[in-house]
């Protein structure tokens, strides 16, 4: 991880991810979390904005090679941005739906890949975006905002 | 309901937070999915389950869980348990199935996450015994 502060109250954490790292899976996540709850954001806020993280988070681990997780908080605005190196996704409106995944059966035997994910994040978050290039990556961005 | 009420009903044995089970539990849901939990989730949740990888320990504390109970006596490995501790999330271990765990704590008054205040049907006198 690395951290550095911006003018503006700015704090941003950096974290690298890497393919089916099940030891490490979660923890880019579970450290915003923590630090959200200890700058006093509203517990509800803090939930909502580490189950959004943790989502993307196991996505680059399951589905991509590696990538790279950032988060920006600000008194009035979360943002997280996630951009990794992978298979990438053709067709973004199906991997929208609830239910479609192309999850492997080990995978679905951790209890993940029900193909629930992004359309969490998209519950949770007041914003979200997706930029895919088959066979390079995928940049996810995703705003909470602190009102 | 109180984790020391939950633990009696279950006839669980502590795997860790021993020292909180003074804590109240408003509510309780039941799955084998971490897509579910992520999904569903309210605050001060009790989650009963069968899956005992370390990512549901992970899992928990993302969604703020009150406490896990792991049932039909599947026993969660060393390094999820020390988690479970570093994070202060109890856990339980039940030697009952899953539908009898559930079926006995909503019996016992605790309800499910749509929060039902009368599970049984007490109030109306539909259920005896
Ligand atoms: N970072 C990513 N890289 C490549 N594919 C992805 C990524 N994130 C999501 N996907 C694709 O979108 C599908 C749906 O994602 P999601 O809703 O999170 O469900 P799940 O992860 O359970 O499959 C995935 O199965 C995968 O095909
Ligand atoms: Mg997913």
């Amino acid at each position: 991880m690395s951290e550095q502060a911006k003018p503006e109250q700015i704090l941003i954490l950096e974290f690298t991810l890497k393919s089916l790292d099940f030891m490490r899976a979660g923890e880019a996540s579970s450290e915003f979390k923590q630090r959200l709850k200890k700058l006093g954001f509203k517990p509800e806020l803090v939930r909502r904005a580490a189950i959004a993280a943790y989502e993307a988070e196991m996505n680059v681990i399951i589905h991509a090679r590696k990538g790279v997780m950032r988060f920006e908080i600000a008194p009035a605005r979360l943002l997280i941005v996630v951009e990794d190196e992978g298979p990438g996704i053709s067709d973004i409106e199906q991997a929208m739906q609830e239910g479609f995944t192309t999850a492997s059966a080990a995978i679905r035997e951790l209890g993940f890949g029900a193909g629930m994910g992004l359309p969490n994040i998209k519950r949770c978050a007041d914003a979200m975006d997706i930029q895919s290039i088959p066979g390079q990556g995928t940049r996810l961005q995703i705003i909470i905002n602190n009102e | 309901m109180k984790l020391a009420h939950i633990q009696q009903i279950l006839q669980a044995e502590v795997l860790t937070g021993a020292g909180s089970l003074d804590r109240e539990v408003g509510m309780a849901f039941s799955a084998d999915l971490i897509s579910d939990i992520l999904v569903m989730c309210k605050e001060h949740t009790l989650l009963l389950t069968g899956m005992t990888h370390i990512q549901i320990v992970k899992t928990a504390e993302i969604c703020d869980l009150a406490a896990v109970v792991f049932v039909r006596g599947k026993r969660p490995g060393p390094e999820a348990i020390a988690l479970a501790a570093q994070n202060d999330i109890p856990l339980l271990l039940s030697s009952l199935t899953m539908y009898e765990s559930a079926g006995l704590l909503y019996c016992a008054g605790l309800p499910g996450i749509s929060r039902n205040p009368d599970p049984c049907g007490r109030a109306k006198g539909e259920r005896t015994g």
